[in-house]
């Protein structure tokens, strides 16, 4: 497989490319594997896998449509891509779901083998898309994936049935050669995947070299292309999604906190990957349990961290709906407990596989009572590491449950990441108590559990095994200090206060929020506010808006509650602020409750990521900007 | 977790400092002090005991024992519990519930505590009616059963908490009563011992809400002719003469017969360690309710890995297969590339 001879190759800044196909055909796989060619390559990329929470939905139907996109670029980029310049869709229901996201101009390969009056009809064409005229808007590339994946798989020795699985194989050596991709990788990791079944390695590897070949000597296409990489920070460098992140995120903060972590989690979508991953590393003395429902799940993380360790539930949806009397319970036992909650598209079961920032004020107030609880929230994938240990940091200080919010786009995502030294992480050492905090009235050295830091306003965290310390906690009201079982209403009262000022007290420590504004704070007339997996969107837009010549500022909260000490000044110094989330306004109506600033929501609840055109038109529409042509993707020249 | 240094105690040594609050004449009362009489003779420490319980009447009893301790939501002490046991394997675990709190809200954490054998104590107080909400009919209570919330008679076919725990796999089940101190305390150090989840049903009175559910069977002037003890390797016999025993038709059916009748050797024998819990089901079964002669005593006993060892030990053999964690190697893990300065 040496260079093209024939073609050309044409030098790209990036490109954005979407694998669509059956749920069965192997899509995600596909474009997991190109991206980690990519990678490792040196490009940047960002990711956006799109599957049917169906796991099988009749095959060839729009239901059953899978699509994973990815962006490859030789500068840094911060989403996935707007829209894709290439569509590999491998049959007419992967045409008909994706065509419209695809640029005007863009290129389409389908798999034509796939392209007849059935397929037509189960994906509801009334005529064929390849020749009805409507896709003159595109290069059309057509290619019979599935009869040459045939031809070459059957010389593996593969039923003629099985054999059309490697198509998906086909197609990943084709994109492979449009954009110049060393193959080497990905035939070792043929080799490495599928080393169990011979038959089946043998007739992957010959089905992506015949795709890579047929680029190179099919005459269809004109041109190739070349992605150079990008210049990264110097470093070591792995591709990451965010659950992996967040997994790898809580196994280091308990390393650094010297406990044993625990997680007790029920299956769910699209949480279930942390779960997946914990449970293979049990050589770092990690115990999962998988429970019978999620309130077990988050009950027996709280009897883990009665008895001294890093308690974790994992969950998502419905799940943190049946979680909130539990986190209740942690703040009134007021236990460190991490509850993470991967949100994705509600009400309800809503929409389990696709992405949503809808439970940020169910993070604030699904709990009845006054039941303060702080939150984090990460911003890219490889940011869910760092905001696991600081979700962690925040626990064990306080003594309280925190909830992070991330969610599917981020749980599914991946993007390059430079590996932190381990050496660099911070120390969460905890000490536990091991002497009496209190002398009775006869004299006697007594613990008493809620006798509380000054500082932070934690209580002590005595387990079990510690002789002399022997003591009882209740989810009932308790005297301040001794603890015992109070129903007097003018400690109630006290108590209330005590716990929301010790949540309060965390914005001390906290950083301020940084605001990205190159004419100081204040400096430009809006301001973009976000959080969580709205960080790409926002900022490739604000890069465009600059591209333009216009001033704005972007600013992203991590910690939602509490939040910086600073927010405040900062909103009140803008004339116009705007806040774009995926739900209908959530964090605009605590910043409006809060600070009595006049946020202006941008709202998407499509259940897909939002788009930096997106935001880019919006914010021109604030600053009373006629919208002209669209500068390039991420306001990068190319 | 015995240990030849326990300290001697007393039941003082137990107690803690805080007013016990049931209502006066509660059998709730005979439970703790059976409990905190027999703690001395557990060979066990103070600090590495700790109760657990979520709500209801029978839920207040950890504070009242200067163990550690955690009272916390209703049905979900089983969850609790079973998260603490598998983290902290050298602590004694004991689950203090209800009828209402464990085999009503709580029913699906009781069930798989009981299948995974996790190493908890369940002691259930079993009153047939909610007492701390004051009066409603509870998972247990008999059919037609007229309370506040069901002035026409319950509708419900109650639970049986004994047959509940044998269909849940669990690897030890028993029951006994709080008219009966010994037998109480001899079931609780059964149970206790016991490598695994255990189960206890304590037919308990509520004399303010329901009082005398089980005087039919507990009574002191009948409870020969109507407790069946059931004795590991005896011939379950029983009666103020001995006069009465249990014993299988040929149709497979188990019933009470006169010894008289049937003869000694027709006696079914008990086994509490038959792996197969066919029979002790039946056993469980063997009264309609708590108003005919209804056997006490365990039921079963059998030997199942439990689970928080298990666990421990593929933490163990993963440890020795791949040596202790390393973060580096870890985040590495994935594949790599460098990017040069």
């Amino acid at each position: 497989m040496s260079t093209a001879t024939r073609h050309q190759t044409t030098e790209l800044d990036r490109v954005v490319i979407r694998f669509a196909g059956d749920s069965g055909d192997g899509m995600q796989l596909t474009g997991t594997q190109f991206t980690s060619v990519s990678s490792a390559f040196g490009n940047d990329t960002a990711t956006l896998p799109d599957f049917p929470a169906e796991i099988r939905a009749p095959a060839g139907t729009l239901a059953g449509v899978s699509a994973f996109q990815v962006h490859i670029s030789d500068h840094d980029i911060l989403t996935p891509g707007d829209a894709p310049s290439v569509l590999v869709a491998m049959n007419p229901a992967a045409l008909k779901t994706n065509v419209g996201a695809v640029a005007p101009g863009g290129t389409i390969i389908v798999n034509v083998d796939a392209f007849d009056e059935r397929a037509f009809e189960k994906a509801n064409y009334s005529s064929n898309p390849l020749t009805d005229g409507s896709l003159v808007a595109y290069k059309v590339y057509e290619v019979p994936m599935t009869s040459l994946t045939m031809e070459v798989a059957k010389e593996a020795g593969v039923k003629p049935r099985d054999a059309e699985r490697s198509k998906n194989f086909f197609a990943l050596g084709l994109v492979c050669w449009l954009y110049s991709r060393p193959v080497e990788g990905t035939l070792e990791w043929i080799e490495k995947r599928f080393s169990n079944s011979p038959m089946v390695l043998d007739a992957n590897t010959r089905a992506f070299k015949a795709g890579y070949n047929f680029g190179e000597t099919a005459e269809l296409f004109e041109v190739n292309y070349q992605v150079r990489p990008a210049a990264l920070e110097p470093g070591v460098y792995t591709n990451v999604t965010g659950n992996t992140a967040l997994a790898w995120g809580l196994i280091a903060a308990a390393h650094q906190a010297h406990l044993p972590l625990f997680l007790g989690s029920y299956p769910i979508t699209p949480a279930s990957d942390i779960l997946h991953e914990l449970s293979k590393h049990k050589h770092f003395g990690v115990r999962t349990l998988q429970a019978e429902d999620e309130i077990a799940g988050v009950g027996a993380a709280i009897g883990a961290a009665f008895g001294g360790a890093l308690g974790v539930t994992t969950t998502s949806g419905p799940g943190a709906d049946l979680k909130s009397e539990s986190v209740g319970m942690a703040v009134s036992l007021e236990l460190p407990l991490l509850v993470i909650d991967i949100q994705r598209g509600g009400p309800s079961t809503g929409l389990p596989t696709k992405t949503e920032q809808s439970d940020l004020l169910h993070a604030m107030f699904s709990r009845h009572g006054e039941a303060p609880v702080p939150i984090v929230a990460p911003m890219t994938p490889s940011h869910c590491f760092e905001v696991a240990i600081e979700a962690a940091r925040i626990a064990l200080k306080y003594r309280t449950p925190v909830i992070v919010l991330s969610d599917g786009y981020l749980a599914n995502g991946a993007e390059p990441w430079r590996l932190p030294d381990p050496a660099s992480l911070p120390d969460l050492h905890v000490d536990f108590a091991t002497e009496t905090n209190h002398t009775d009235d006869d004299g006697t050295p007594v613990f008493w559990p809620y006798i509380r830091d000054e500082q932070t306003l934690a209580r002590p965290w005595a387990v079990p095994g510690t002789p002399g310390l022997e003591h009882r906690i209740g989810a009932l009201e308790k005297q301040d200090g001794s603890g015992n079982v109070s129903y007097d209403p003018v400690n109630h009262e006290h108590m209330v206060h005590l716990r929301a000022a010790k949540v309060a007290g965390i914005a001390r420590d906290i950083p301020l929020l940084e605001v990205d504004d190159p004419a100081g704070i204040g400096g430009a007339p809006l301001l973009i506010l976000g959080w969580g997996s709205t960080f790409g969107a926002i900022a490739a837009g604000v890069r465009r808006l600059r591209a333009r010549g216009l001033s704005v500022a972007h600013a992203h909260l991590v910690h939602l509650n509490p939040f910086p000490a600073n927010l405040g000044d900062v909103l009140r110094a803008y004339d116009k602020v705007l806040v774009p989330e995926a739900n209908l306004g959530q964090l605009a109506k605590l910043v409006r409750a809060e600070f009595l600033v006049d946020a202006h929501t941008l709202s998407k609840v499509q259940g897909v990521p939002f788009r930096a055109a997106e935001i880019e038109e919006e914010a021109l529409e604030m600053l009373g900007v006629t919208a002209g042509a669209t500068t390039a993707e991420e306001g990068v020249a190319s | 977790m015995t240990d030849t240094k326990v300290p001697v105690t007393t039941r003082k040594d137990w107690s803690s400092d805080q007013e016990v609050r049931w209502c006066p004449g509660c059998g709730d009362y005979s439970i703790l002090a059976a409990l905190q009489m027999l703690m001395p003779e557990l060979g066990v420490r103070r600090e590495n005991t700790v109760f657990v319980s979520g709500i209801g009447c029978a839920a207040r009893l950890p504070y009242y024992m200067s163990t550690y301790g955690v009272h916390s939501i209703h049905g979900r002490a089983p969850a609790i519990a079973t998260g603490l046991a598998v983290t902290r394997p050298d602590l004694d675990v004991w689950v203090i519930t209800g009828d209402g709190d464990s085999l009503s809200i709580g029913g699906n954490h009781l069930i798989h505590a009981l299948r995974r054998n996790v190493k908890i104590t369940i002691l259930l107080f079993n009153n047939q009616i909610y007492g701390l909400t004051k009066g409603q009919y509870s998972p247990t209570s008999e059919q037609g059963k007229v309370t506040k919330s069901t002035p026409f008679g319950s509708l419900d076919t109650p639970f049986n908490p004994v047959s509940l725990a044998l269909g849940a796999e669990a690897s030890f089940v028993a029951r006994t009563h709080d008219m009966d101190r010994k037998h109480m305390q001899e079931m609780f150090r059964r149970a206790h011992d016991h490598d695994g989840a255990a189960f206890v049903e304590i037919y308990q009175n509520c004399n303010v809400f329901n009082d005398g559910a089980f005087e039919k069977i507990t009574g002191r002037d009948v409870r020969a002719d109507n407790l069946i003890p059931l004795v590991h390797g005896e011939p379950i016999r029983f009666g103020s003469e001995q006069q009465l025993g249990v014993v299988m038709d040929r149709d497979g059916r188990l019933r009470v017969a006169e010894v008289a009748e049937v003869g000694e050797s027709a006696l079914l024998v008990h086994d509490e360690r038959r792996d197969e819990p066919g029979l002790a089901f039946q056993l469980s079964r063997l009264a309609r309710g708590p108003y005919e002669p209804t056997p006490i005593g365990v039921f079963r006993a059998v030997e199942r890995p439990e689970y928080g060892a298990a666990m421990t030990r593929q933490l163990l053999e993963a440890n020795e297969r791949r040596g202790p964690g390393d973060l580096a190697g870890l985040l590495a893990s994935g594949g790599t590339w460098t990017v040069a300065g």
